[in-house]
């Protein structure tokens, strides 16, 4: 409850700054043609990423998990690894090189290319831990291997897939480097000049507010189209499923599967190179590079304890009861997720300075804004790992002799642990990656490889930039690797 | 001494009650199986009684200790019952020790306790395997010296042997009966297979619309059930309407005695109908079912009407064939239906 009240802070703050002019000036803002212009253009792009996102990220989940694809463990890896590309590095190597992509093409193929990940992570997960008797049944019943997985493994997989995908929509509602780089004028740029074009915070917040609701609509629409969760219904030892031969399918299955990793990771790695190439002569400054990763590395995992800390009572809450307030406090988890980071950090800058300036501009501050803005990538984790721990066993343990917060630390927790520490690499990575709320939060004397690329790409030095760029891929790399790694020992029963 | 004792237990899921009212007794060191069709409420009496599940109306007493009713709400963890699931249900991440271990304090585990009891269960040694290494017989035993560890005053058994194949579980429920007498706790154990009821309890508890339609022995239970519902429910049987006088009844079996008077139903036990060659019933055979140590002759009477009879050894006809039948032993007669 607790936690969810925290994540809630940054939506007072919008509230009370909305209304600071009266209702009327919350009307006009609202009404204004521009508005509504804005509100569409991002609902298009975030609906049209997100279908290419379930497509892609469906398909080469059962690619890697149930085909006879070759080196399936390597492709696997390598296309988890898109999600450490930061929206801002891959836009700008996609601009840089193709300028002709600039407007809704180069931020739907950026965005795309960057988030499929999210549906593809726990639609492979899925797909692993799903009954292949059914699937057996299907094909004995006369269906086509085709049919059966129209039929059967996609609705296996829907709330899975539905999950992912609202991560990628809320994603794109939220995200400012790609459709900033790309000048596509979605919601978050409109925040944005909104608040660069006068002192008055207020039509930003306003905006900020719409970005809310437009959050809260798409997380309930989710549970909508989740369905009921795929519960193995028959008895006895899960097996794991036979791998289905792609036959003449083989062929465009590995040059779709090899295009998409050259588009998603080879583009954005190239193009790095080529610059560091260029930047090598110049020199590199190792000591601001090992600063700098240090201040990531450090400001990330107190982020990623903290988000995770704080998303396990809403996780077992939202995986064990049912009803409104439970349904409150998860979605009350999500509303900071369509955030932009920028609204994020201006709500806890005026947030801090009014109510802790002890904590303004503090480590502590900054990893608060980051489990407010990534709390749901880390409840949708603990969510899936609690319920996949039967109740069965919490009422076991009761029965020993241990009460209600002793079973939670000795049984559930443990039996969901795999899913939690996939969702805190999950975090992990995505702070490494935030840039708005960071160049806000920071303290002073902290500097992380997200805002030193920042300050150089500001001033066009791209070659300078270049090297933090690459250390920032391979630091936000190794928990997307434990991501894959979580992915093939998931071993419990 | 007193163990179990549930009075007018009510309790339910919604606004539905699935128990209305259900009493049940079972005195201290006694194995009591609650018998009932699939979906009757049995896991939910085992779930109120664990404290898992509130108990709407009704009071729930072990050893003469409230446990439930009169405004009193034991937490599960303080009412010293021990589980065993379906399936056993063993901790994933721990190994069979650490599952036995799991309810014991500090002391108990170096104090040589888990050891002791996974020789009770006869899995000595097995300690260091993890739950996915065992079978499902194996698995059970554990679940089973794990409920034991703590010394619970109670065991509850939800299904222990359903999941298991035929030879395994007789071997399993000769074990757990002795395992249950050397700990001396009390037990209750629940099940839809009338053979395992009548055949490892002491007590049976036929359960039915939500509350007990008959308490006793599996002698009681079978040989005089309390109605027809029990008296079907409980074993195979062969039923005939037809009136009762002077402890004789009328059937197309011929004249037997019976207990009651007036018109209603009879029924005979398919072990009590004999084929032989001699003299009796004349009937023709039309099938023969063989299960191995008996088989089930399916007969058409020669005046009209079905029934069936169990055979023991070799069957002495087939399908076909005239045969004679007697019946041995009395009828069962229950007046008006």
């Amino acid at each position: 409850m607790l936690s969810a009240a925290a994540a809630l802070i940054p939506l007072g703050y919008l509230a009370v700054r909305s209304f600071e002019h009266g209702a009327g000036t919350v009307w006009r803002v609202l009404w204004r043609d521009r508005t509504v212009e804005l509100a569409a253009r991002s609902l298009a792009l975030a609906g049209a990423v997100t279908a290419a996102c379930l497509v892609l990220g469906v398909l080469a989940a059962w690619l890697v998990v149930r085909s006879d694809l070759p080196a399936r463990r390597p492709v696997a890896v390598l296309l988890v690894l898109p999600l450490a590309v930061p929206s801002y590095v891959s836009g700008f190597t996609w601009i840089a090189e193709w300028p002709v992509l600039a407007g809704f093409s180069g931020a739907f193929l950026v965005l795309t290319l960057v988030s499929f990940p999210y549906v593809l992570l726990p639609v492979a997960a899925a797909l692993r831990a799903a009954d292949p008797g059914v699937e057996e049944v299907a094909r004995s019943l006369g269906k086509t291997s085709w049919q059966t997985f129209l039929v059967v493994t996609l609705r296996q997989v829907r709330p899975a897939a539905t999950a992912g995908g609202l991560l990628v929509a809320l994603y794109v509602l939220s995200d400012f480097g790609a459709v900033s780089l790309m000048r596509y004028e979605a919601f978050t740029m409109g925040i944005y000049t909104s608040y660069r074009a006068t002192f008055d915070r207020t039509p930003a917040a306003i905006l900020g507010c719409v970005l809310v609701v437009l959050a809260i609509a798409l997380t309930i629409g989710e549970r909508r189209a989740r369905g009921a969760a795929a519960v193995r219904s028959s008895r006895g030892a899960p097996r794991t499923a036979a791998v289905v031969p792609l036959r003449r399918a083989r062929i465009p299955a590995v040059l779709g599967v090899l295009g998409l990793i050259t588009v998603s990771l080879g583009v954005p790695v190239y193009s790095l190179v080529r610059w560091l190439v260029i930047g090598s002569s110049a020199g590199i400054d190792m000591a601001g590079l090992v600063s700098a990763a240090t201040g990531t590395v450090t400001v990330s995992a107190l982020g990623a304890l903290l988000t995770v800390l704080m998303a396990i009572p809403i996780g077992i809450l939202a995986a064990r009861h049912r009803g409104p307030v439970v349904r409150g406090v998860e979605l009350a988890s999500f509303a900071g997720h369509a955030l932009p980071g920028i609204t994020i950090g201006l709500a806890l800058v005026f947030f801090g300075i009014r109510l802790a300036p002890a904590l303004y501009q503090t480590t502590p501050m900054l990893a608060f804004a980051y489990a407010v803005l990534f709390l749901p990538l880390a409840v949708g984790a603990v969510r899936t790992g609690v319920s996949n721990a039967p109740p069965v066993l919490e009422d076991v343990s009761r029965s020993l002799g241990k009460g209600r917060a002793a079973t939670q630390l000795l049984v559930t927790l443990p039996l969901a642990a795999p899913s939690i520490v996939a969702g805190a690499a999950l975090v992990f990575l995505t702070c490494a990656k935030e840039l708005p709320a960071t160049l806000l939060l920071r303290p002073t004397e902290v500097d992380t490889l997200a805002t030193e690329l920042w300050s150089k790409t500001e001033g066009a030095a791209f070659a300078a930039a270049a090297p933090y760029a690459a250390v920032l891929l391979v630091v936000a790399a190794l928990p997307a690797l434990l991501l894959d790694r979580f992915l093939h020992t998931r071993g419990l029963p | 001494m007193t163990g179990l004792t549930v009075k007018g237990m009510v309790a339910g899921y919604g606004a539905d009650p699935v128990l209305r009212g259900l009493d049940l007794a079972v005195p201290d060191g006694g194995l009591a199986a609650v018998l009932g069709p699939s979906g009757c409420g049995k896991t939910t009496l085992l779930r109120v009684i664990a404290g898992l599940h509130p108990l709407w109306e009704g009071r729930i007493e072990l050893d003469g200790r409230v446990l439930a009713g009169d405004g009193v709400h034991v937490q599960p963890e303080r009412r010293g019952i021990g589980i065993v699931p379906q399936e056993g249900a063993l901790f994933p991440h721990l190994s069979v020790a650490g599952n036995v271990a799991f309810g014991l304090s500090r002391e108990q585990r170096r104090n040589g306790r888990v050891d002791e009891l996974l020789e009770l269960v006869g899995l000595a040694g097995f300690g260091r395997r993890m739950p996915a290494e065992l079978s499902g017989g194996q698995q059970q035993r554990v679940s089973l010296a794990r409920a034991l560890a703590p010394g619970p005053a109670m065991v509850l058994l939800d299904e222990p042997f359903s999941s298991l194949d035929a030879g395994l579980r007789d071997a399993l429920r000769a074990d757990v009966r002795a395992v249950l007498r050397a700990t001396g706790a009390t037990a209750l154990l629940v099940t839809h297979d009338q053979e395992e009821a009548l055949g490892v309890a002491d007590l049976v508890a036929v359960l039915r619309d939500g509350v007990v339609a008959q308490l006793g022995t599996p002698q009681q239970v079978y040989g005089t059930p309390a109605d027809l519902g029990v008296a079907l429910f409980v074993g195979e049987a062969v039923t005939f309407p037809g009136s009762c006088r002077d402890g004789i009844v009328d059937t197309p079996l011929g004249r037997l005695p019976a207990n009651g008077r007036g018109s209603g139903t009879v029924l005979v036990r398919p072990e009590q109908i004999h084929l032989n060659g001699g003299s009796g019933i004349a009937a023709t055979v039309t099938d023969v079912l063989f299960h191995g140590h008996d088989a089930t002759v399916l007969l058409r009477l020669a005046g009209g009407g079905a029934v069936r009879s169990r055979v023991q050894g070799p069957v002495p006809a087939r399908p076909g064939d005239d045969v004679t039948l007697t019946v041995r032993g009395p009828a069962l007669f229950f007046p008006g239906a």
